[in-house]
């Protein structure tokens, strides 16, 4: 299986998925951090984290998948959300908790 | 040219009516993302080109007009890009 269909299997078989750098519990980097304390802010308590430094091929792989250039990147039933800054002015709108509304309720 | 003036020159293709680049490096050397060698930036970006789009496709302008600048130079970038009024998005997160 290629990078590209590994990232796809897993953005679209987990409700919430964060690409970020570190673990929630030890983010390495501010801006994955950011996005952490955003999904629990929400009340997203399990979602999925998967650590780009632990792996050089998806670190580059979900730039390419995504055509995003930057980590952390948010997933939301498989469809990219944005990164830290997009997550916040989603958060000030009200717009991620509606979002993640129909997942926090489903699963 | 230095690398904010090479930022700010890049992004000149949005027609931007305020800009603003600071150099965030100094508070992040060291960490772990850092060892690449880019920077780190905070970028404020007010353009008419941004009325009406999600905050996704804002950005998406933004790193497409930054380019190669992405992989090398700029290790990470703080956007907040707006139309000069406001209110023109306004209407995307109503019900």
């Amino acid at each position: 299986m290629d990078i590209k269909e590994k990232i796809h299997q897993t953005v679209t078989g987990n409700g919430v998925v964060l690409y970020m750098k570190g673990s929630p519990q030890f983010p390495q980097c501010g801006f994955s951090s950011r996005a952490v304390q955003i999904l629990n802010a929400c009340g997203v308590k399990n979602f999925t984290s998967v650590d780009v430094l632990a792996d050089s091929e998806v670190r580059q792989g979900i730039k390419d998948y995504s055509n995003w250039p930057t980590v952390p990147q948010l997933y939301i039933a498989g469809e990219f959300v944005g990164g830290s800054d997009i997550m916040t002015e989603m958060f000030q709108n009200g717009e991620l908790q509606k979002q993640l509304e129909p997942i926090l309720n489903g699963a | 040219m230095n690398i904010l003036a090479e930022i700010e020159q890049r992004l000149q293709v949005l027609g931007p009516e305020q800009i603003e680049v600071i150099d965030d490096s100094a508070k992040h050397h060291g960490h772990e993302g850092a060892k690449s060698g880019g920077g780190h930036f905070r970028l404020r970006i007010v353009a008419s080109c941004f009325s009406g789009l999600t905050a996704l496709s804002r950005h998406r302008l933004v790193y497409d007009a930054l380019g190669s600048l992405m992989r090398r130079e700029i290790h990470a970038i703080s956007i907040d890009a707006s139309a000069p009024d406001p209110q023109d998005n306004s209407h995307l997160y109503q019900e």
